[in-house]
């Protein structure tokens, strides 16, 4: 019972990443494909500005995920691991560096710097998801056991090569989304168009892979294929379609602020529908969510420090994300660094 | 000899690489670490200095700490994803046989980062557009979301010094997990306070170390005599604590974790009247070599009497214990800890007391060479401290319970070896990175502050960013966004 309550929280807490990460990684992927230096200055200043004060936030889910992963399934993180060895370290290598490319670009000055640093965190923003959606894949398709030693199999089968590239499709399709949204906030109207057609043209993309992987997973992963065509994985499968739908016709009109719900519902609601097909399986058709299960009275205090930390960590981060939409949050420039100009005029004169 | 050739032979051929890529990435971590927990805080009394006493000067070096934490904070976050993948990578035995024994901690610590990193970006990114009280209090909670993250680290670290909270069936699995006396070990108290404490006195060394150099250089204005004296302070008020802090733990890892004391302070067989050594090399027939030699020391400061019995290394078989070398690295490793603890508490006493008979700061050039030099050292000894505890558990992973051997993944050792090239590659990019973009940072507000001095205008800000124009502050955003007409009473 709390074991089914904890897997619940886990495939919450992954939705969460997918849907908050992948708009971070998707943000890369446009900024990897937007051209040339001067043709791609808008669009990177808009992903700078936008991503900055809640890309390590939306990291953090990741970190959640483990922890959940570790603590309340031991036996799945440790067979997810060991099978999964090399898409796991790359997708952990392509974290590092699109974090430090990231972060690094910013405050770097000389173009040579910003490039270097902005090829770095583009380029592993679209490697990054590729891998971890290979890894879903490979436990989706039922490659990996308890005792299953790494392979290429495991994470370079049809299934895990389509989720993979899902992987990539969504995040490029949440990020277009989310900027759309923010190139409104930022007042930079040419980039709403920009954005708005990167959206439909992704969701197009992502729409031909779903259908071709609807057909890889009846042939590869059939536990899984079952599970998406009947009972609650079918009904998350068709609100993902309906959400998928709504999200087309919002971007093709003026897009306001229901776009972001619809597009994260396609997404939440298509790794749910994942998650709702592996029922009871956390490892299909290997290792139930009852088996993996670890000791039950830590299961219970999981419980509490998650219901706990949610009374804590939920305010805060709805407060993030509603002064970040309202434009209270922006960083200090550089003429705020170097002396305390406005209000007074001596500021840091030395012997001041 | 023989005896680590035998347990060296004995244990898989990737655990020497999946050790080294875990201390390579831990210790690249720790770096960052004090930084991390306790420069927030550091930051948060200059703020409220600078909102207390309407100090422009004290408000500039709050806004430029924070700028600098902004980087340190995302590589920060980088390194740590990083180790959280390790668990895995590296040590999936651990994980998957203790993971629900230990791990509530994480869960806790992975909610303060939550929160950490929430508060962070609202601290960071509020500067401009929130109230001045508002954007205080808000970054308010900060540094308690460091301790509880630290709680949840050092929970789990002290659960693999001093394991309890469960029991074992008959296939050696844990069972009837008891989740409170799996946090609250005999160790979790020390180790919880000597590393807090150990982080604020580390960052206060380092921030005040970079305001030291700039006054050996000759830059004494009351930017560089403000930016040195806060953080200084902090930090020599913490030393001494530490001192008391650091000696206590020294004494709980002596009643708890006898081995390890031995090996700290290579103590070869049980006795009493135990010399203490400094330095030294211990080696594999038991005998030392090297060192300064004080007799009687050891039992004295274990038990307060010359006549308290020190359990030596040859109290356990070969196998459960740190071999000769491990010893001595741990030795070492505990007493430069000590030796540089003990000289920054001298330098404390030397600011205290030119405070209580001046009133001012010191005036000696030897005192600002010294804080220059007592950030690094500090640094030094947080990772000393590291080694102490790690190096000094070998061979274990969960004292008693578990072996490092035992728990290390399967993975071919050649692809460890590779991963580890390419992390070493990777870190050598990102801190120097960092570290360039730091002196970058350094030398524009110098430049800044010189120009400012001599009169001449800012720069316009559109100069700042190469990336196009800076945004132009909506005036109202959108009506489906609220809309929020503030823009014209922004802070600085």
């Amino acid at each position: 019972m709390t074991a089914d309550l904890i897997a619940v929280v886990l495939l919450l807490a992954v939705t969460a990443y997918a849907c908050a990460g992948g708009t971070d990684y998707g943000a890369g992927f446009w900024d990897l494909t937007a051209g040339g230096t001067e043709r791609g200055r808008r669009p990177r200043w808009l992903i700078d500005h936008a991503m900055a004060p809640v890309w390590e936030v939306n990291n953090v889910w990741l970190v959640f995920v483990l922890v959940v992963m570790w603590t309340g399934f031991p036996t799945l993180f440790q067979t997810v691991f060991t099978a999964m060895w090399l898409p796991l370290a790359l997708a952990a290598m392509g974290m590092v560096l699109r974090g430090a490319g990231f972060a690094f670009r910013k405050p770097s000055r000389r173009l040579a710097g910003r490039r270097l640093y902005g090829a770095v965190f583009a380029v592993a923003s679209v490697v990054t998801p590729f891998f971890l959606g290979a890894a879903v894949g490979g436990v989706a398709s039922g490659r990996v056991a308890p005792g299953t030693a790494a392979s290429a199999d495991t994470w370079s089968n049809p299934t895990s090569v389509m989720f993979g590239l899902i992987a990539i499709a969504t995040t490029a399709f949440l990020g277009a989304v989310f900027l759309t949204g923010d190139a409104r906030r930022f007042d930079a109207p040419d980039l709403v168009g920009h954005f708005r057609r990167r959206a439909l043209g992704s969701l197009g993309a992502l729409t031909v892979l779903a259908v071709v992987t609807g057909f890889v997973t009846h042939e590869d992963s059939p536990y899984i294929w079952h599970g998406l065509t009947h009972g609650l994985g079918l009904l998350f499968v068709v609100v993902a379609g309906v959400a998928a739908l709504a999200t087309a016709w919002l971007l093709l009109r003026t897009p306001g602020t229901w776009l972001r719900l619809t597009a994260v519902a396609v997404v939440a609601s298509a790794v749910v529908a994942w998650g709702m097909a592996q029922r009871p399986y956390l490892l299909p058709t290997s290792l139930t969510v009852a088996d993996a299960a670890g000791a039950s009275s830590t299961l219970t205090w999981l419980v509490i420090v998650t219901l706990v930390a949610l009374v804590l960590v939920m305010p805060a981060v709805v407060l993030l994300y509603w002064l970040d939409t309202h434009g209270e949050l922006e960083e200090l420039t550089d003429a705020e660094l170097r002396s305390g100009s406005g209000t007074d005029g001596e500021g840091a004169a030395p012997g001041g | 000899m023989p005896t680590s050739f035998h347990l060296l032979a004995d244990a898989p051929a990737q655990l020497l690489p999946a050790r080294e890529l875990m201390a390579f990435t831990l210790a690249s971590h720790i770096i960052l670490v004090p930084l991390g927990v306790a420069l927030p805080f550091i930051t948060l009394v200059m703020h409220h200095r600078g909102l207390r006493r309407q100090d422009a000067t004290a408000l500039l070096l709050a806004r430029r700490w924070s700028a600098v934490m902004a980087v340190q904070f995302a590589v920060g976050i980088v390194t740590g994803t990083v180790l959280s993948f390790e668990f895995g990578l590296l040590w999936p035995g651990l994980m998957g046989r203790w993971g629900d024994v230990f791990g509530v901690g994480f869960g806790v610590e992975a909610w303060a980062f939550f929160l950490e990193a929430v508060l962070i970006a609202i601290y960071l990114y509020g500067w401009r557009r929130l109230k001045p009280r508002t954007h205080f209090l808000l970054g308010l909670p900060l540094p308690f979301a460091a301790l509880l993250g630290a709680f949840g680290i050092l929970a789990a670290n002290s659960w693999m010094n001093t394991p309890q909270g469960f029991s074992l069936d008959s296939e050696g699995n844990p069972v009837d997990v008891n989740v409170w006396k799996a946090i609250f070990t005999p160790m979790f108290g020390p180790q919880y306070w000597h590393f807090v404490v150990g982080m604020i006195l580390t960052a206060g060394f380092v921030v005040a170390g970079v305001y030291a150099t700039g006054w050996l250089r000759g830059r004494r204005d009351r930017y560089h005599r403000l930016g040195f004296a806060v953080p200084f302070t902090i930090a020599a008020v913490a030393a001494p604590v530490q001192f008391v802090l650091g000696d206590s733990i020294a004494r709980s890892v002596f009643h708890e974790q006898p081995v390890k004391f031995a090996a700290l302070e290579i103590v070869w067989d049980t006795d009493t009247r135990v010399p203490e050594y400094l330095f030294g090399r211990l080696h594999p027939d038991g005998t030392v070599s090297g060192g300064i030699k004080i007799p009687l020391l050891d039992s004295v400061l274990a038990g307060f009497s010359p006549d308290t019995k020190v359990v030596g290394l040859t109290s356990v078989p070969p196998d459960q214990r740190p071999n000769a070398t491990q010893a001595t690295i741990a030795h070492w490793a505990f007493d430069l800890m000590v030796v540089i603890g003990s000289v920054l508490v001298l330098l404390a006493l030397w600011y205290g007391l030119v405070w209580l008979r001046h009133r001012r700061l010191p005036a000696s050039r030897w005192f600002y060479r010294a804080a220059a030099c007592a950030g690094v050292a500090s640094v030094v000894a947080v990772e000393c401290g590291w080694v102490a505890t790690e190096v000094g558990r070998q061979p274990w992973i969960v004292y008693q319970n578990m072996k490092v051997a035992e728990a290390v993944t399967s993975t071919r050792s050649t692809s460890l070896w590779i991963m580890l090239g390419v992390v070493m590659g990777v870190y050598v990019f990102l801190f120097g990175s960092f570290l360039v973009i730091l002196l970058k940072m350094r030398t524009r507000w110098r430049l800044a502050d010189a120009q400012q001095a001599a009169g001449e205008p800012a720069q316009a800000p559109e100069a700042d960013t190469p990336y196009g124009p800076r945004a132009s502050v909506p005036a109202g955003d959108a009506p489906a966004d609220g809309g929020t007409a503030r823009s014209g009473d922004g802070r600085p």
